[in-house]
Formats: structure tokens, sequence, C-alpha cells
């Protein structure tokens, strides 16, 4: 297969962590990396790694023929103006935003099916690491009702989070819902300050129908190597317990350590689930045969 | 200690949301509107009610309740004439969303609590607050955990959000009067909002806390009837006004009343009288969350483990409010640990030791 060249919009902590995994991609070639400030530390990274940069935002990526997928890591009101100006130049868009202009999408769920989308959304990082464990439950019995607890570590939680922390629990309750397939969900999210920081935890508890433990466990297990495959520092704490309707997973998300630290599992993920939809854009025919050129 | 006969001191009863700790959520709505009415009666300013880990609570974490914050409000809204209605919420639990059914519901007060470090996650709840007129005082929790400057430059984020009070929250009942005092007039000194202190009374200090909060400058001072409240419970109303009318304070409470509906309504209703067992104790004395408490009792009976172990444990992780999940993670952990006499991780001894856990039933996994 041929590299499908790609670029990145933002150059903060999430776009510069997304163009080191880039960068290992056997599918993907960053070409530009756009921000809007030439002296920052994301740019300046990305030309020490000899890629090309731009501080002029998205005209620059608007401009490159050969650009076929753009991944946003700007802000969610960015993407609302970007979204637009990506599909008409016939550019993919895989938003790292809570804009959610496009579906909400988690690689190892239902990433597949949007394949033929201008624009997909990665919903939160609490939503990646979460729904595939209700998903994995629902495929054995039905989910009544599921609560899930993200525990991240203040650090790894930027100004945007904090300011729209109500986005941040609807949003994923509501994939909780649409994609992990309960009848109702409920999410919860917690800061924790503690210094060294803390990698990020997750909790899902689950009311369901019929449990069938051994059939609930071999499902979420087989969902957990699913996930490693693109986030390898995702595992499960203990084994998932079944308490009669009440199924308790417990999970944590340790970061690759390429340009945010292990602890910000919380970030990792988002960027990692990137990059796996990303390649799975580039798979396709019609975004191979332009990589010829 | 010098007294300023003038001063008015607004007490803020907490029996029907920090008291439902002590019940695990289990008010019925008759129950509601006896207390508060027995509140209002006796001429308690703000009576606050919801789950008592704020709006939205109810849930597998802390704890379904028996009923919705809806109807709990609604309840009490029928019955109150005097009393204003007061919501927690805490932000990443609570939503806007439950902030506008409260106001739709009748409450005049939201109180917005987060960590003490993380105050900006409340910016866009105080607003909303602001916004539907109500009046907003802030809860910086587990303020034990933070050094004085930091508390201050949190607490002034909340007033630049509009915040019109903001308390120093001893969470874990953790603090003694000397700190009290401290963190209370350093809020004091820097702030132009009114500053207030909540008690839990797992070290004993409930009372004694709260008359250093006075000392510091705080106006605002919780208590809940019965001492009812996670952990030990907080400071008790009853004994509060009692003793701010002794010390010459005003309050707009008429004691006799205030004690017969501790007596005669809450009382019979509690499950559970809040004390300061070995374990509540250990909340104060490991600076842990006083929510934890009936959590942590429920896990070290499912894996056979002695509460102080996990308490200490919580405390070592510098857990926050609301992992009451790390709870069952803690307890997991303890109790996969190889029984006296196995063999133990040898290289690192000392690692894993967590205190003198009783001998673990491993058929309890």
């Amino acid at each position: 297969m041929l590299k499908v060249k790609v670029a990145i919009l933002g150059s903060g902590n999430i776009g510069t962590d997304l163009l080191l995994k880039l960068l290992r991609s056997p599918l993907l070639e960053p070409a530009i990396v756009a921000g809007v400030d030439e002296t920052s530390a994301g740019l300046r990274l990305a030309r020490d790694k000899g890629v090309r940069t731009s501080a002029r935002g998205i005209i620059d990526i608007l401009a490159a023929e050969e650009i076929a997928i753009v991944f946003d890591a700007s802000g969610a009101r960015a993407h609302l103006s970007h979204a637009p100006l990506l599909e008409k130049a016939g550019k993919v868009a895989i938003d790292l935003t809570p804009a959610a202009v496009g579906p909400y999408v988690i690689p190892c769920i239902n990433l597949q099916e949007h394949l033929d989308k201008p624009n997909v959304n990665l919903i939160t990082c609490g939503a990646q690491a979460t729904v595939p464990m209700v998903w994995a439950v629902s495929q054995t019995a039905k989910v009544r009702y599921v609560e899930i607890i993200s525990t991240i570590s203040s650090r790894s939680a930027g100004l945007g989070t904090r300011q729209n922390i109500d986005e941040f629990t609807q949003t994923t309750a509501r994939a909780l819902e649409l994609l992990g397939g309960a009848e109702h969900g409920k999410a919860i999210i917690i800061l924790n300050p503690a210094e060294p920081p803390i990698t990020m935890s997750n909790t899902i508890f689950a009311l369901v129908e019929e449990a069938d433990a051994a059939a609930i466990r071999a499902s979420v297990q087989s969902m957990v190597g699913k996930i490693q495959s693109y986030v390898p520092g995702y595992r499960l704490k203990h084994p998932p317990e079944v308490d009669g309707d009440k199924v308790t997973i417990q999970i944590q998300v340790e970061g690759a350590g390429d340009y945010l630290p292990r602890y910000a599992g919380n970030l990792d993920i988002m960027t990692s689930a990137a990059v796996a939809a990303g390649e799975a854009f580039a798979r396709r025919p019609i975004l191979q045969e332009g990589a010829t050129r | 200690m010098s007294v300023e006969k003038t001063i008015k001191i607004r007490v803020v009863d907490t029996t029907l949301r920090d008291g439902s700790h002590s019940i695990s959520h289990q008010y019925t709505a008759q129950q509601v509107r006896e207390v508060a009415r027995g509140l209002d009666e006796a001429g308690v300013e703000i009576i606050e009610i919801t789950h008592g880990d704020g709006l939205g609570g109810s849930s597998i974490q802390y704890g379904f309740a028996r009923e919705s914050d809806e109807a709990k409000l609604k309840a009490a809204a029928g019955v109150v004439t005097r009393s204003k209605i007061a919501v927690l919420l805490l932000p990443g639990i609570g939503t806007r969303e439950d902030l506008r059914m409260a106001c739709a519901c009748g409450v005049k007060v939201a109180r917005i609590a987060t960590h003490v470090t993380e105050a900006n996650i409340s910016e866009q709840h105080i607003t909303l607050a602001k916004q539907m007129g109500l009046e907003v005082l802030c809860f910086l929790m587990m303020a034990h955990m933070a050094d004085i400057p930091t508390m201050v430059e949190q607490a002034r984020l909340m007033e630049s959000y509009g915040a019109d009070g903001v308390y120093v929250v001893d969470s874990a009942g953790a603090m003694l009067p000397d700190e009290v005092c401290q963190r209370v007039g350093a809020l004091a000194e820097n702030l132009k909002v009114q500053v207030g202190y909540h008690a839990h009374n797992n070290l004993g200090l409930a009372i004694g806390n709260s008359l250093a909060a006075l000392k510091g400058g705080a106006t605002l001072l919780d208590g809940s009837l019965r001492g009812m409240g996670a952990g030990a419970g907080n400071a008790m109303t009853e004994a509060l006004v009692a003793v701010l009318h002794k010390l010459g304070y005003e309050t707009g409470i008429d004691l006799y009343k205030l004690m017969d509906v501790g007596e005669q309504v809450v009382r019979p209703l509690m499950t559970r009288q809040p004390e300061i067992d070995n374990a509540a104790l250990m909340l104060g004395y490991a600076g842990v969350y006083s929510s934890f408490l009936l959590h942590t009792f429920r896990a070290a009976e499912k894996y056979q483990l002695d509460p102080r172990d996990i308490l200490i444990e919580l405390g070592r992780r510098r857990t926050v409010g609301g992992q009451e999940d790390s709870i069952l993670d803690v307890a997991a952990e303890l109790a996969e640990l190889p029984q006296h006499g196995a063999v133990v991780d040898s290289e690192k001894p000392g690692n894993r030791q967590t205190g003198n856990r009783l001998q673990k039933d491993s058929q309890a996994l």
C-alpha cells in the first residue's frame, strides 16, 4: 500500500502528539502541520522532523491538492468553519474536537460504516475508553443502564475541557447509548490533582438483563484485544465482575508517551483513535489511487 | 475569643443533602416535606436538598436515591414559607440541565462545589445560576489538600465567575482548629464576598472548628440536624445554633423549634447515628472524603478487609471527592495481595504494605 498524505490542523499538545504517531504510520504521511503561531513549540517540532509547517491555519492545507485526509485538533468552534471548507476541497476530515459535525466514530466499533463519510468525529476521550466496553457487554446481554466514571489527572485536562465539562458528560452519555447500545447512559468525570499525576482510570457499571458472566468476560476480553491493537496501553485492572445484574469493569489507559506524558491516556486514546481512523480511510481504493500521484 | 455581638451568622442546614449520606440517600418525599417544614418554622434561612453528591448524584457510583432530586425539591417547595431552598451541584456529576430543573422547582440558592484545586470547572454553572437570579455559594472541597495561596487563588476564580460566597469545605473532617481559622481568615482577607465553613466531625471537631471559622471571619456555617452527614456527620445544627446564641450571635433561628425538629422528626427516620467509629476517625486522620465511609464498609465486607486499610490506601493515593469507584479498585487490589507467609513481591517488601490488613478470605473473590 502507498502512503496517503495527511495534514494536521492545530499545533498544540494533541496535534503534536498526533504528529509523532503519524510519523510511525505505514499508511499515512504527515505532509503539513498548520497552526496559528510560527514560533509555537508544536510547529518548531514539526519543522525539526522535516514536516512542512504553516502558521496560516487551514489556508495552506486547502491549497495542497495532495492532502487527502485532515486531522482537526484545533477547537470545536474552529472546526465548525473548517468542516465545510474541507468537504468542498474533497478532503476527509477526522475531527478530534467536540464539534461533532460528522457521525460519532470509535475505531473498534463502527468505523467501517462511516468510511464513505466526508467527516467523522471522535467524540470524547471518555467515550473512546468506555463505549467499547459497553458495546462488548451489549453483545451478550441487554444493557438497561450504564454509568461510566472517567478519572483523569488535572494536568491532562485543558482549559477547553474544563470550561465545557457539561459537554463532556452529556456527549459521552449519548455515545454510551448510540454506540454502546445501552438503553440509558450516564457519564461522570473526575479531575484528580495528585502528584505524580494519576493515569487515566475508567469504571463502567452496567445493569443488564440475564447476565451470562462467562459470555460477558469473553466479549470484554476480546474487545480489550481490539483496542490494544491501536492503544497499546489499554488494560483491564481486574477481570470484569458480574454480580447479579450488575457488571463492573475497571480499566486503565496509559499513553504511549510520544509527546504527552504516559499518564495522559485520555489524550493518547484520542490521538491513537485518530491514527486508526486515518489508516482505515487510507486503505480505501479511492485514496490509494490518489496516493499514486 | 472576642465576640462582635451584632454579627448575623447565616446557618445553612444540610440535613436533606449531606445528611442523606447517613441513610444512603433513602429520604422519602414525605420525610423531606416534614423536615423542611420544621426547619422553615424554626427560621432556618437556607435548607439544602439534593442527593448527597448533589444534583445528578443518584447513580451506582454514589448510590441510587429513593426519590429524584426533582421530587424532593418540589416536596419541600410546597411547604416552605420563609426558608430558601438550596441545591448542591458538583460539575462533572451534575449539569446545567439539572440546575435549570432545580430553578424551575423554586430553588433560590445554588451551591457549586469543586475540588479545592479545580475551581475553573465551575464557570459555566456559576454563570448560569447567576443568570437565573440564584444566590451562588461555592464550595472548595477537600480544602486541607491544597496550600493556602492555592486555595485563595481558586476562591478568587469562583468570585470572578460571580460567586456570592466561598466556603472552606473540610470534606474529610481532617482539619484542626488553627488551620480552619487560618484558611477561613485567608479567604476573608482576600475576597470581597462572604466566606463559609462546612465541617465534618471525623476528629470530633465539627463544632469547635466552626467556632474557629467564626474567629477567622466566616459568616456562613453549615450544620445538619442530629449531626447527620457523611463520615461521622456534620456539625449538629442544634448544637451549633445553641453555641452561637450563647456567644451572642444572631441566627434568626428559634432554638427550641429547631431542637424539636431534630428530636421528633429527624431522629425517628435515622437508621444509623453518625458516630466517630474507627473508620470515621480514620477518614479524618488520613484525610479521606467523608462520603467514602459507607461505600468502604461495603467493600470491606465483600473482600473481608479492615476498612481502615482501605481508607489509609485511599488517602495515600490522594483520592478526591467523587472517586467512590477507587474504593472497589483498592479493595480488589488489597484482596489480591498474598496472605501472610505467602511469597510477596520480595524485592520491594515495603511497596505494597498498607497497614495491618486483616487476613483476607480469598474465596470472597
